[in-house]
């Protein structure tokens, strides 16, 4: 495929247009010697943050004091955490309404994040934009949006700023594969392509959009191959391996570098939970719970741990555990007992 | 000439507008335009003429036919430290970038705790030579609805030239609506510089038997009829919206408790229209002192007609105004023979 390079691809060409997603298979990619121990605890540490934060929230939202709809990050631990793990701290994401995994990934911190969930003042963004729009400029995540693929412009100039200033920053645009529907992923990726700019497109393919299979959306059978023709590089994984996805985002990030064009990593995982909410969905008929069983044999937080249990005690793999329930149990506490926010701040920051 | 000083110039909207963005781009590196044809040989009706030839091709460019993505685009590089000019030459083509501006550029401030977002979206509106309905809208109205949108639309050249460095200056979205007969229209522009232009109604001409509140074109309009009605006897004051949001509803209203009747004249359709909440904060500030219910003139209910008697018919006028104040100050119909108004194939014949 001219100007097109596609790697770490396990899956049969036009297999996008069938659902489910077929299982990838169990494949951890070799690490190196002991020197990789504290890169892989540092993965799992913070796909295991997500995790945990969402089972605190499953656990919770039932109560409903977190007046927010929930769209959960589980079973895309080790795509946004392997990404995000690979960019600079001053690289900047965008994200979709399914950004809490970005969140905890860019950020590390929970205390305004379940304040935002609660609606608190001392939220992210004082409890006024709650689960779907999430911001944390300081830490690189400059939006995330309920409205599928209206962002992914929003990269793209964010990533012509930071073509002009020279800063060598990149900028990762996270979204769905129902975004590929949309017009606005279109025209960025042709403004992306034409002029060059430093955007990741990292497109998470739970074979959804809602509730509709990429069958009954798309008119064609293979992303990755149409992008192809896009001057941009793509690279395309149905990998859970955070290890191998971390390597892979590390290629894409070279490749970047190199040739000063986009890259777009067409990457596969299927989503546990219902399209909005905290609870299972598969009584719904449109999925098999077969097909959640069967990812359940590659979720990325199983995988990563086995891969630690060979490198470390497993006494370090709990201890790290064991911080990260204090840490989101800790800020669930805090977020529950601060203070909404004053009625007088409806109308602030309106505008600027 | 005062001391060898100059202290104004006469020039052309467009003009003023051309050398306005030019010295906003002289001034601060981080300003660039762009926008479709932005930088071909018409130069969105001379209004452009120069930028690239003095700022590059990086700083003044024409993009893909992307309006909704070149306006999430913008907004991206306003968040890292740029100052987009994003142009549409019809604000008919800006219809395609509403999500963006509605979903995405007004709410950001608020959702991101105050951020900047310093954006100018100018949209040329016109009329004329059969442009038929889908390039003669106007819309201030849909924009200015949205909170944190500045709406603004110069009439006069010294406002053109004012409010367009404001606008670029300003940390906020503003939308700049421009009339293409006004760029043609010459005025006074002072050499100094208001520096709060972007709010503000203005009285244009100051008149005691009736007030006119017109919305861009329709101050060309109003200003005629003022000039037929004086000689015969009656004195109308004209008021120059020029902001739409935020409106100035104080200097209407002192208006129209000094005239006891109000025409207000929009350059849009009547229904729902920006000509409404005129009305509305009329009758809330000046019940008592009016003597006629307010009148209303606008774009007929129907879709703008390509050939000329229709597209005539369907535009409200200067004659429409002057018939609205007789039948308000129960007067006779004035024999118009002889007068010469504003007609298409005669262009505007000025000064302001």
């Amino acid at each position: 495929m001219k100007d097109a390079t596609i790697v770490n691809r396990h899956s049969r060409p036009g297999l996008s247009s069938v659902r489910p997603h077929a299982v990838p298979a169990v494949q951890l990619h070799e690490c190196g010697p002991d020197g990789d121990a504290a890169l892989q605890l540092d993965l799992y540490r913070k796909m295991y943050l997500i995790r945990a934060a969402e089972l605190l929230i499953q656990k919770h939202y039932p109560e409903d004091e977190m007046k927010t709809p929930m769209h959960m990050s589980m079973g895309e631990e080790a795509i946004v955490v392997g990404i995000c793990h690979a960019l600079k701290p001053d690289d900047q994401v965008l994200g979709t309404y399914r950004s809490h995994g970005v969140y905890l990934a860019k950020t590390g911190e929970t205390d305004r994040f379940f304040a935002e969930m609660y609606g608190r003042a001392s939220g992210c963004s004082g409890g006024k934009a709650g689960s779907m729009h999430l911001f944390a400029p300081q830490a690189g995540l400059i939006c995330t949006s309920a409205i599928v693929a209206s962002h992914i412009p929003v990269a793209v100039g964010a990533a012509f700023a930071n073509k002009v200033a020279g800063n060598g920053r990149v900028v990762a645009a996270f979204f769905g594969d129902g975004a590929i529907d949309e017009g606005a992923f279109w025209e960025s990726l042709n403004m992306a392509c034409l002029r060059k700019l430093p955007v990741l497109f990292v497109c998470q393919d739970n074979g959804f959009a809602v509730h509709t299979p990429a069958a009954e959306r798309h008119g064609y059978r293979d992303i990755a191959a149409i992008v192809g023709q896009y001057d941009c590089t793509v690279f395309a994984s149905d990998s859970t391996d955070v290890h191998a996805l971390h390597g892979l985002a590390q290629d894409a990030l070279r490749a970047m570098r190199k040739d000063e064009r986009p890259c777009f990593l067409h990457l596969k995982y299927y989503r546990y939970l219902e399209h909005v909410g905290v609870f299972e969905d598969f009584n719904a008929g449109y999925r098999p719970r077969g097909e959640f069983e069967a990812w359940q044999s590659v979720d990325p937080l199983r995988l990563q741990r086995t891969r630690l249990a060979s490198m470390i005690l497993e006494e370090q793999i709990r201890d790290a555990e064991a911080r990260i329930e204090r840490q989101v149990q800790r800020s669930l506490e805090k977020a529950r007992e601060a203070p909404f926010p004053e009625v007088s701040a409806l109308c602030g920051g309106v505008f600027a | 000439m005062r001391g060898g000083v100059r202290m104004s110039t006469v020039m052309t909207v467009r003009d003023a507008l051309n050398r306005a963005i030019a010295a906003e781009m002289r001034r601060d590196p981080r300003v660039f335009i762009y926008g479709i044809d932005v930088a071909d040989h018409k130069r969105i009706f001379g209004s452009s003429r120069g930028l690239v030839e003095e700022f590059g091709p990086d700083r003044c460019f024409s993009t893909p036919l992307s309006e909704d993505a070149m306006t999430g685009f913008g907004l991206g590089a306003a968040l890292n430290g740029l100052r987009p000019i994003h142009v549409h030459m019809r604000v008919d083509f800006m219809i395609l970038a509403m999500n963006q501006i509605t979903n995405m550029l007004a709410s950001f401030s608020y959702g991101a705790g105050g951020f900047k977002v310093p954006i100018v979206i100018r949209a040329v509106v016109g009329r004329g030579w059969g442009q038929s309905w889908q390039h003669s809208k106007t819309l201030h109205s849909w924009f200015a609805h949205v909170p944190g949108l500045k709406v603004v639309m110069p009439a006069r050249a010294r406002d053109a030239r004012d409010m367009m460095i404001a606008a670029i200056r300003d940390d906020n979205p503003v939308v700049c609506i421009e009339h293409r007969w006004l760029y043609d229209v010459p005025g006074e522009v002072p050499d100094e510089i208001d520096p709060n232009a972007l709010s503000g109604c203005r009285v244009v001409r100051e008149g005691t038997d009736a007030t006119v509140v017109a919305v861009s074109w329709m101050v060309v309009e109003a200003l005629k009829a003022a000039e037929v009605l004086e000689k015969h006897g009656v004195s109308l004051e004209v008021v120059d919206i020029r902001s739409i949001a935020p409106y100035d509803g104080d200097t209407v209203a002192a208006s129209v408790r000094k005239t006891g009747h109000a025409i207000v004249a929009d350059y849009d359709w009547v229904h729902c229209g920006f000509g409404a909440e005129v009305a509305t904060g009329i009758y809330e500030q000046c019940m008592g002192a009016l003597r006629s219910p307010v009148t209303r003139l606008g774009f007929a209910e129907a879709h703008c007609p390509c050939t000329r008697p229709l597209e005539n018919a369907y535009y409200a006028n200067a004659i429409d105004i002057i018939r609205a104040v007789e039948k308000k100050l129960d007067r006779a119909e004035i024999d118009l023979t002889g007068e010469e108004f504003y007609s298409y194939e005669k262009k505007f014949k000025g000064p302001f």
